[in-house]
């Protein structure tokens, strides 16, 4: 299976994103980083602690778990839910500039959802969307605002992003996906919505 | 009361998994639940508790979804414990309690529930008098059903926010020393945590009234006695049961002053336990008669705690059943 994106690759994508963060937004002040559940939230820290060695200021960080506002949930009459995890956003996003962090862009089913449980927590000023690897093939009107890599992949691929955090290891991969998988990615609640 | 454990430190089940579920679709004994389903259920209720601190304790996850919540024996806080969970998941809720329901006029369960059964809700969540009567509504109803005690049998979702709440506190059960006092006999409560808690590996004390003790109650593995003192000592927990008067047809105890003399907990009883205990109650408090005023107010007390978990359990249970697969040959 293809590696895309070596460990070297990715942190050098990442303070590239946090120096586009910073020019964009001038002030750091008024953002926050909020990571979706699950590799959203370790590239999020990433990007905190680059916004800090580049201005020299904390960006309160948190994560955030969509399970519960996934479009696909309860559609499927079988199949075991979700896991849920915890979302943890230990600040007041009102009046905030979000910058919602997230591994691949697909779909933009994610995105939506996260977009829903956000303006649960508040109404932030502006949210921004950022991701490691856009892949294509949207399904929804969804754009990132600042993109590490985009990845034209076929629908028969799929994209997965490991962080040592999680996987123990940095890269992105891409596989090709055989026709059982596919039938297992359609019929249950697999990440169709990354 | 000591500071809740790191999280890291609890035992979760594999923390890679995307999707896990329950087998059944409904949660009538806490005896059809595996060590693993317990702690899914656990696990998705730490997630589900943060729901309560937002501003809007609401998420669209059960939205469309009708819960009835068949009521036919007196109930707040289970009820409205329910209803609180059913609401922050925005599921449709339905309340049919004793007093305003048909079965006043006559009306049996089973017509009852097949009425309910024609306006189509996914989940009916019954408290009942009769032991067993949701195993009957399972064989009429397609919709999954939640025990909310059902007699003296069980009340399964009780005895998973009480061991969530322990969890919270101790991190794990392996070799703690849960002491449970009170009224044995009419207690769901206390056989759904027996089941519960032997299965978890907590060691398990019961203590009452020689009255209040059933026949062959070791048969769950715990070990029973009279004597508070011998429950108490060194006791991590110490639950206490509600001495249940309206069950009661005929003479446990003298009276409820000796009651309280004997078995009562008091500060000073508490004083045998370890330093770190706490006193659980499943409400509603007889105070002065299980537990002294200056217990259940008092600093090991995690009363209150019980009854925040028990909306964060129940969100659990409704979101887990909610996804598993509807017979469809029953109807």
């Amino acid at each position: 299976m293809p590696v895309v994106m070596e460990a070297d690759r990715i942190g050098r994508t990442l303070t590239r994103i946090a120096h586009e963060v910073v020019e964009r937004n001038r002030r750091v002040d008024g953002i926050a980083l909020v990571g979706i559940r699950r590799r959203g939230v370790p590239i999020a820290q990433r990007l905190a602690r680059s916004l800090l060695e580049i201005t020299g200021r904390e960006v309160p960080t948190g994560a955030l778990d969509i399970t519960l506002y996934r479009d696909d949930l309860m559609r499927h009459p079988v199949g075991p839910q979700p896991v849920l995890r915890r979302t943890e956003i230990p600040f007041s996003i009102d009046e905030r500039r979000i910058l919602l962090v997230d591994d691949v862009l697909y779909t933009g089913r994610t995105i939506r959802a996260a977009l829903d449980a956000l303006i649960d927590f508040g109404r932030p000023r502006s949210i921004q969307l950022v991701v490691l690897v856009d892949r294509g093939h949207r399904e929804l009107p969804v754009k990132a605002d600042y993109v590490g890599k985009n990845l034209p992949t076929s629908l028969r691929e799929s994209v997965q992003v490991r962080l040592t955090e999680q996987d123990g290891v940095d890269e992105v991969v891409v596989d090709v996906v055989t026709d059982e998988s596919v039938a297992v990615a359609e019929g249950g609640h697999r990440e169709r919505t990354t | 009361m000591s500071a809740p454990p790191e999280a890291s430190d609890v035992v979760r089940v594999a923390p890679d998994e995307a999707t896990a579920g329950l087998r059944s679709k409904h949660l009538l004994s806490v005896e059809d639940l595996s060590p693993e389903e317990v702690l899914l259920i656990f696990d998705t209720a730490e997630a589900m508790k943060e729901i309560g601190t937002r501003r809007i304790k609401k998420v669209p996850t059960l939205r469309g979804k009708t819960v009835v919540n068949l009521f036919l024996e007196p109930s707040t806080r289970t009820r409205t414990s329910f209803e609180i969970a059913e609401k922050r998941l925005s599921a449709d809720t339905l309340n049919v309690a004793a007093g305003t329901s048909s079965m006043v006029k006559g009306e049996t369960l089973i017509d009852t529930a097949r009425n309910l059964e024609a306006m189509a809700p996914d989940i009916i969540v019954v408290r009942h008098g009769a032991s067993g009567a949701c195993h009957l509504l399972v064989d009429v109803c397609s919709a999954g059903v939640i025990n909310a005690g059902d007699g003296m049998h069980e009340h399964p979702t009780q005895a998973l926010l009480d061991a969530f709440t322990i969890r919270e506190r101790k991190t794990q059960f392996e070799g703690l020393k849960v002491a449970i006092i009170g009224d044995l006999v009419h207690s769901r409560v206390l056989r759904s945590n027996m089941l519960l808690l032997k299965v978890l590996g907590a060691d398990v004390w019961v203590c009452g009234p020689q009255t209040l003790i059933p026949v062959g109650i070791e048969r769950f593995g715990v070990r029973a006695t009279t004597s508070v003192d011998t429950a108490v000592t060194d006791a991590d927990v110490v639950m206490l049961l509600r001495v249940q008067f309206e069950r009661m047809h005929g003479h446990f105890f003298p009276s409820l002053r000796e009651y309280f003399t004997v078995f009562g907990m008091t500060a000073e009883r508490m004083q045998r336990a370890k330093p770190d205990a706490i006193i659980m109650h499943p409400g509603p408090i007889n105070r002065g008669v299980e537990v002294s005023s200056e217990v259940a107010d008092g600093p090991f007390s995690v009363i209150l705690a019980q009854v925040a978990n028990g909306v964060a359990i129940r969100m659990a249970v409704l979101y887990l059943l909610a996804g598993v697969e509807t017979d469809e040959e029953m109807s």
